[in-house]
């Protein structure tokens, strides 16, 4: 759940701040190839959302002066995080569940949807399950908003729950929808690796914003040593001043651990390949060195990073103010997904809409921390006013009652299924791990065309044991069931993941490729669109990305 | 590596019983590692809640050993070495195996009034919170709605009290309400009546078994019983609240005052 805030210029604590540092600072972190309309939208927008929060109850952390407190994360200029300790996250989702109890929203806890209902070109409705009692639904409507957040479950090695089964992508890719930028998923740099059993789990970035710093085995901070050319102007070129930094020096530059995470995650990866890593494959991540910079050291890291200190002590009985954390890059995010008009987030299908990390567009090839959850507050309530706007203007599609037959007679098939001629039977969690685990080797932080071609093999053959996986029991709550579905979601967003990664010949934000280690800037002029054909096959095309008006082009120019 | 037995609980609301599975544990492991490795290798259908497995969503409630815990925080190593008993929450209705309906919650968390905001301090619509007085009600906010408190309290779980009393987890809600230094609204009257404050005995059970260390009991009861008490069995202070403006704790800062007057409105 997120940590470590949402990123909005409300300038509370550096009053330099503003809409414009904002957007040129998502511009930088994803490199250029953002919709840069929905990164102005978004950078004017967030303190209004921010600010619509605490007007429901939300209670963030305080300035001195009374005013909500902002933190310093990486890639933003200024203190930019409105935050919670590090539980943002949970703040804001009870914020909005206890402001929508009383506005007559009808929620359906547990429901899963497994296919969109057109009528002809639009949308007309979901189809779904719910998963305590394994009743199908039918939902009919005018408009539909996609919410389903990301992909992470597709890597062995993740921080995202579950759920991240990259349903919403496939299911809008499913029903004609264009996805987009789907090469670029980002590895978070800090991610736990010991014990085996929380490998993935997130350490926040909140721990570098407050002081802490990446070692290697012989305790040298590495990250001095490889600070790229467009970032060096802000960046601290000694320890003394990212100190400074972190402890609100307005004249301090940014220590180096807080460089974009795509960056910080290959020097970690560097350092484990030298041989310089720590003794279960990562780097060291201590906080517990500024006692010497602070009196009351421990007890300052237990206020500001409480969860961090219980998911140590509890998982690894770990004390992080006494001892630094074992840490490692982990998939945490996906910039990509589906394609949506900038101001109203209509996908290329009539009356879906999609919005937070389902969608594509604001963060270009990385997206900045503190940045996704004011994405989904600003585009979510775009979404929200777009949709109900086509709804009031169109009146319902009609619900095709084969599409529903064939939906759920796919959705049970492997209950039905019978073993195969030799007798034997795969579940569905098997081939999960299996592709989790490609996945992770071959097109992982560090890609090479020969591996993806063998990635797009192995799916081939992932679709196969798709096809013929049994599930046995019941529709209740059945875990080996909604595995066996969430199974084909994973295999489609795989493939769409791979196919842009062949397709994108250079190496930009969370897409790195060996074999073409830099930037190239006829790369950069266009986004990679996937789509799928008449045929049911995927394609891939490159929309060239429009010319940014002159307003903004001065904005980047005058922050650079 | 060494193995494991756990005694996990199949059934329905029809019934069931106890079925024993034996795993291979390694150093680190949690329990509900040990449910995943039995979901994936001896049980595909085994039912059971989890999405964060870091502690923060409290969906994997359980009863480890007979105590509430989340399933995801609860090392091996910590537990005795015989077999390991996992069942569901006892308070809730059984959907099946580990998993309960807790919606239930979700219903009574309308009974109590929403959060109602003075107007903004300042013209730009924003207000000003000192952190002292928001500390209280950060420590309530940090509920993760496990409900493992609701499940613990004897009135809920044994005398089924249900439909009077919206038990601990919603106390830490109305308190976090009440103690929120910008809120206007009175919702004293329905925590006496329709949220049963009263049925409470103080028992602390609640308190023990918070994964969030909330002081449950002594931050959020005991106060909100007081301040029912003296509503209503007071009647100078009955007087006195007829009288007096609704304040925070009270750390005072600076407002401007040109903001004071602005509809709440203007913040959204
Ligand atoms: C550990 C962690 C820490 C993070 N910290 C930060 C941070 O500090 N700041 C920041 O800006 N970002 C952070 N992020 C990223 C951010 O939290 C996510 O990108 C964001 O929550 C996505 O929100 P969303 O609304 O798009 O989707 P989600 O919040 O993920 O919601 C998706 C919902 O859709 C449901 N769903 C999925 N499939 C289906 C289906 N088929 N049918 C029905 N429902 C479905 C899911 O059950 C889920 O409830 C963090 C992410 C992680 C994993
Ligand atoms: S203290 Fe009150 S609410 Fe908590 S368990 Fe005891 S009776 Fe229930
Ligand atoms: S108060 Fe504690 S025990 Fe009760 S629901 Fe919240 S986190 Fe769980
Ligand atoms: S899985 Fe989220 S609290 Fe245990």
């Amino acid at each position: 759940m997120a940590e470590g805030g949402v990123a909005a210029a409300l300038a509370n604590v550096d009053d330099r701040d503003n809409w414009r540092v904002h957007f040129a600072d998502t511009m930088r972190g994803g490199q250029y190839v953002n919709d840069w309309r929905m990164a102005e939208l978004h950078a004017k927008e967030a303190p209004d959302r921010v600010r619509e929060l605490e007007a429901w109850g939300a209670v963030f952390d305080r300035t001195p002066d009374g005013r909500i407190l902002q933190r310093n994360f990486g890639g933003h200029r200024y203190p930019r995080l409105a935050h919670v300790g590090d539980r943002t996250g949970l703040e804001m989702i009870r914020t909005l569940q206890d402001h929508g109890i009383h506005q007559g929203i009808q929620v359906h806890m547990e429901h899963t949807i497994v296919t969109l209902l057109k009528d002809g070109e639009r949308v007309s409705g979901a189809f779904g399950y719910d998963r305590e009692r394994g009743r199908f639904k039918l939902f009919r409507a005018k408009a539909v908003v996609l919410a389903t957040g990301g992909i992470g479950r597709a890597y062995k090695i993740t921080s995202n729950s579950w759920e991240y089964t990259a349903d919403g992508q496939s299911l809008a890719y499913n029903a004609g929808a264009e996805l987009m930028d789907m090469e670029f998923v980002q590895f978070h740099p800090t991610g736990m690796i010991w014990p085996p059993s929380v490998m993935g789990i997130l350490v926040t970035e909140g721990v570098r914003g407050e002081g802490g710093i990446l070692l290697n085995k012989n305790g040298e901070r590495f990250m001095f040593s490889s600070i790229p050319e467009n970032y060096r102007a802000q960046t601290a070129d000694n320890p003394e001043e990212g100190w400074r930094y972190t402890q609100g020096d307005k004249n301090a530059k940014r220590p180096p651990e807080l460089l974009t995470r795509d960056h910080v995650s290959r020097c970690i990866m560097n350092e484990v390949k030298a041989g310089r890593g720590s003794p279960h494959g990562g780097v060291f991540l201590d906080i517990a060195w500024i006692k010497e910079k602070l009196p009351n050291a421990a007890e300052h890291i237990k206020k500001k990073l409480p969860s961090m200190y219980h998911q140590f002590m509890q998982l690894a009985n770990l004390d992080i103010t006494k001892e630094p954390m074992e840490v490692g890059p982990t998939t945490h995010y996906i910039m990509g997904g589906v394609r949506v008009n900038s101001e109203t987030q209509m996908a290329s299908v009539p009356g879906l809409f999609a919005a937070g990390e389902v969608a594509a567009g604001l963060h270009g090839s990385n997206r900045l921390g503190g940045n996704s959850l004011s994405d989904l507050l600003v585009f979510g309530k775009r979404a929200g006013e777009f949709a109900a706007k086509f709804a009031k203007e169109h009146n319902a599609g009609v619900i095709d009652q084969t599409q529903i037959e064939e939906a759920a007679g796919e959705a049970l098939a492997p209950f039905d299924r019978t073993p195969g001629a030799n007798g034997s039977s795969e579940g569905p969690y098997q081939v999960q791990y299996d592709l989790q685990e490609m996945m992770q080797n071959l097109v992982g932080i560090v890609r090479y065309q020969r591996e993806m071609e063998q990635a797009l093999k192995e799916l081939a053959k992932f679709q196969e044991r798709c096809r013929k996986v049994v599930v046995h029991g019941h529709r209740e709550y059945n875990s080996g069931w909604h595995t066996a579905l969430d199974l084909q979601h994973l295999l489609t967003v795989s493939e769409a993941i791979t196919r842009a990664a062949i397709e994108r010949k250079e190496s930009r934000g969370g897409h790195f490729r060996d074999d073409y280690p830099n930037k190239d800037a006829a790369e950069g002029k266009f986004n990679i669109v996937v789509h799928r054909a008449g045929d049911g096959s995927m394609q891939i095309r490159r929309e060239p990305i429009p010319e940014m008006p002159e307003y903004l082009k001065q904005i980047i120019e005058e922050m650079k | 590596m060494s193995t494991a037995t756990f005694r996990i609980w199949r059934g329905d609301s029809a019934g069931g019983q106890f079925v024993d599975y034996t795993t291979k544990v390694a150093e680190g492991m949690v329990v509900l590692d040990a449910v995943h490795a039995i979901q994936a290798t001896q049980a595909n259908d085994l039912a059971c809640r989890w999405n964060c497995k870091a502690g923060r969503c409290g969906s994997c409630s359980a009863e480890i050993n007979g105590r509430p815990r989340l399933m995801c925080m609860t090392r091996l190593d910590e537990l005795p070495d015989e077999s390991i008993t996992v069942e569901p929450m006892k308070t809730f209705p059984l959907i099946r195996d580990l998993v309960t309906d807790v919606s239930w919650n979700y219903q009574a968390k309308k009974k109590i009034k929403k959060f109602k905001p003075r107007p903004p301090d300042a013209p730009d619509g924003t207000w000003r919170m000192a952190q002292a007085d928001v500390d209280r009600v950060q420590e309530f906010r940090k509920c993760i709605e496990c409900f493992l408190c609701q499940d613990v309290c004897h009135v809920l779980r044994d005398h089924n009290k249900l439909a009077e009393f919206v038990g601990p987890r919603l106390l830490v809600f109305a308190a976090a309400l009440e103690m929120h230094p910008l809120d206007t609204e009175d919702r004293l009257p329905e925590l006496k009546r329709s949220a049963g404050i009263g049925y409470c005995n103080i028992t602390k059970c609640c308190t023990k078994v918070c994964p969030e260390n909330i002081k449950i009991t002594d931050n959020a009861i005991i106060p909100l019983k007081e301040r029912v008490v003296d509503e209503f069995y007071d009647p100078l202070g009955w007087l006195w609240k007829l009288v007096r403006p609704k304040t925070g704790s009270g750390s005072e800062l600076k407002v401007p005052s040109s903001g004071l007057s602005q509809s709440p409105k203007a913040a959204v």
